[in-house]
């Protein structure tokens, strides 16, 4: 007799629905009945096994199922409103991926196949940082979720509300001897629960369906995470009794936490007060809205920003922080995630030191929801920033409060004089662009191609389109002007992330006909450059422009440094550091996985009929690779 | 005597006159494109040219930095190889003016 509310074990079920079952394991062996009953059909049967798969089926077995629980799950996606599901192929979950290409049509969600499930996490990370809402994935709870755990930690640092799924069997005796083993565990969770927001183990599809919504819920309160949910196998394929009530909670999402209005007030008296205040605003803005609230509060103050999404042209936009920073009597840090190395660096010479750049008397106010989840093991959080101001919410929920206080606080006097402070920081970004025109020339016409023509180039075809940069980061030229213009990197700069946070990302821009465009780096492709194919299959328009320096750049550098310092050769940093001996001819990679191919190009002359071949392709609803070996940075 | 000197000139003059070509080879082997690009022009480290600065504060520098660099003393670049990568420097021309590439005026 089933529990109330709760799954029917498998063999429970058969014992129950059918004699003829019964009758049939009592009459075999036990390990061979086990075997019969759990038949999952993946490993390579036994002997007395296969008599059964070969033998006559007793005709009263009961060997179908008109409803497994994995409808169900799929029911509570669909509510959920997901759009598609990232996967790799696995066993653990097999009724759920049935569920949803069948019983679910294949849409909303929608299966997107993956090659790895590092790349089907990844690309969660990119969609939601362009759609600002989860993509789900399903894995492996041990082998899956061993492939997908960096990713993971890219999404928690980066505060990427990824939906994973974890197909386990947490019955012991329902698991066929061998790879199901392998494949379970009793508390998957467990390895990347240091680096996720929250995870639960259901045990019956009432309790999926809470947790389910739940998990959504909580993934997307601020500070943002990657949530896991275990779908226990034997709960996806027993079918659902008819006298099982079920139901699927209602989804309300958590209004954001606000900053306290009295510390948002002392804030504003600085920000109105200071004559040189400095808004660093790193992952203030989550959304368009967000966007547009930024750049109000830095008008009423015309107070200079640094970092983050706030339009590029905007006068107030300005680069070259650490001069703000030295300057400075206040500086605001909005959900800055390293706001002590924002005001402080750590020399990397062998006797390390700390040089402060703020002068002394400088305030400092933070304003981060990143204390709301905050764990111990994984160093994600950065060295602790003294504040004078430390509010525990989200800034962009925040800003409009705090912008209204500005106002209550001005007066004309003290306008007049912003509005002075305005001009000038209006002809110090002037003079920043012009700079970086300049910057730009220098070796415009070098082989290998200088990253700054790269990026004049890639400007040139991408201005006049709605487009998107969903990887790498965009030159201070080009007109960043709204939220989605830029999508930004792994949270925790695991390298491998960027190949297939771009097709995600660019998955999410589809739908809006956007033109997604990623700089992509060698090293980081060849983690995982199955998202080549991922994106070729699901036609995924996405113009990849490879910053090919040929080398694992960063650590050629570190390498160098050691090499320098111990001072007994300094000729050898490539070595485990370069990508060379071959080179990798990414445009045949790329050709090879069904998307459109150019390179290696070397000569910058080439460059540009290049980009406007991949454009074509990319225009027509397909992906394109431009190999572009660069000069290391 | 005088034979030896005439003959022996041009090795002299030779051994004092900076190389750019062994100084734009010694550029990549010892390391400095990686963060200064293989044209000096800079990239993750400062540019160094076209017009570097006077070889004293450069050789400065190079031995003992303030910044990030990591030093390269004597024991690993002579003095005569700095001399080398300074003339490759030097040897850099001066890039286009911004106005003429129409791209980056947009």
């Amino acid at each position: 007799m089933p529990k109330p509310g709760n799954k029917v074990p498998r063999r429970g079920f058969l014992k129950g629905a059918a004699a003829g079952a019964a009758a049939f394991a009592a009459g075999s062996k036990p390990a061979a009945a086990q075997q019969a009953v759990n038949r999952r059909g993946v490993t390579v049967p036994s002997a007395s096994a296969l008599v059964d798969e070969t033998g006559p089926v007793s005709s009263a077995e009961v060997m179908t199922a008109d409803r497994p629980g994995s409808d169900f799950m799929v029911d509570v996606l669909k509510s959920l409103g997901f759009e598609y599901i990232c996967a790799n192929p696995g066993s653990s979950f097999r009724a759920l991926h049935e569920s949803i290409i069948n019983y679910g049509g294949n849409k909303a969600p929608e299966l997107i196949t993956c090659c790895h499930e590092e790349q089907s996490v990844a690309m969660a990370d990119g969609y939601a940082k362009i759609e600002g809402k989860p993509l789900a994935v399903m894995a492996h709870s041990t082998v899956g979720l061993q492939h997908a755990s960096m990713a993971i930690y890219n999404a928690y640092a980066g505060r990427s509300p990824a939906y994973i799924i974890l197909g386990n069997t947490i019955d012991a005796t329902a698991r066929r001897p061998g790879v199901e083993w392998y494949h379970s565990a009793q508390d998957a969770v467990a390895m990347v629960r240091d680096y996720s927001k929250w995870d639960d183990l259901p045990i019956s599809l009432p309790h999926f369906a809470e947790s389910a919504v739940r998990a959504y819920q909580v993934a997307l309160t601020p500070p943002y995470g990657p949530v896991l949910l275990v779908a226990d196998s034997d709960l996806q394929e027993t079918p659902i009794t008819s006298d099982l009530k079920l139901r699927i909670p209602k989804l309300t999402l958590s209004s954001p936490p606000a900053g306290d209005m009295a510390a948002v007030s002392e804030v504003a008296k600085l920000l109105v007060a200071a004559e040189n205040p400095v808004i660093l605003a790193d992952r203030a803005v989550r959304t368009a809205e967000g966007m547009k609230l930024l750049v109000e509060l830095a008008e009423v103050l015309q107070a200079p920003v640094v970092g983050g999404k706030f339009p590029s042209h905007h006068p107030l936009n300005q680069a070259g922080g650490r001069g703000l920073i030295g300057n400075a009597d206040l500086i605001v840090g909005m959900e800055v995630p390293d706001l002590w190395g924002s005001i402080n660096t750590v020399r990397d010479q062998l006797h390390r030191s700390v040089q402060t750049f703020t002068k002394p008397g400088a305030k400092v106010v933070s304003i981060s929801a990143a204390n709301l989840d905050i764990k111990s093991n994984y160093q994600s959080f950065q060295r602790y920033p003294e504040t004078d101001i430390s509010i525990a919410a989200d800034a962009e929920a925040t800003l409009p409060y705090l912008i209204e206080a500005c106002k209550r606080l001005m007066t004309a006097d003290r306008k007049r004089a912003l509005d002075e402070r305005g001009k000038k920081l209006a002809a110090a970004h002037e003079q920043g662009m012009e700079r970086a025109r300049t910057e730009a020339t220098y070796g415009w016409d070098s082989s290998p191609i200088s990253t700054a023509r790269l990026s004049a180039e890639i400007w040139d075809v991408i201005r006049d389109k709605d487009w998107s940069l969903v990887g790498g980061a965009p030159s201070r030229l080009w007109n960043v002007d709204t939220v989605y213009r830029t999508a930004g990197g792994g949270g925790a700069a695991g390298v491998g992330y960027s190949a297939p946070g771009s097709v995600g990302a660019a998955l999410a821009n589809r739908k809006y006909g956007r033109f997604s465009v990623a700089i992509q780096n060698d090293g980081d492709l060849m983690y995982a450059p199955g998202a080549l194919w991922t994106a070729a299959h699901h036609r995924i328009p996405l113009m990849s422009v490879m910053n090919n320096n040929r080398a694992y750049h960063q650590e050629v550098m570190h390498i160098q440094r050691m090499a320098n310092r111990h001072q007994r050769g300094i000729t050898n940093a490539g070595i485990g550091t370069t990508i060379t001996d071959p080179n990798i001819d990414y445009a045949t990679i790329a050709r090879g996985m069904g998307v459109h191919g150019e390179g290696p190009i070397t000569d910058p002359k080439d460059l540009a009929p290049a980009l406007r071949r991949a454009m074509e392709v990319v225009m027509r609803g397909e992906p394109a690779l431009v190999d572009v070996v660069t000069q290391p940075r | 005597m005088r034979l030896l000197i005439l003959t022996a000139l041009p090795f002299i003059l030779a051994a004092q006159t900076p190389s750019a070509q062994n100084g734009k080879k010694i550029f990549d082997s010892y390391g400095c494109y990686q963060c200064h690009d293989h044209d000096g022009h800079g990239g993750a480290g400062a540019r160094l040219a076209p017009n570097p600065i006077p070889f004293e504060a450069f050789s400065k520098y190079v031995r003992q930095p303030a910044g990030e660099m990591p030093p390269y003393t004597k024991k690993v670049v002579s003095d005569a190889e700095l001399a080398d990568i300074y003339a490759y420097l030097q040897s850099m021309p001066k890039p286009p003016a911004a106005k003429s590439i129409p791209i980056l005026n947009h």
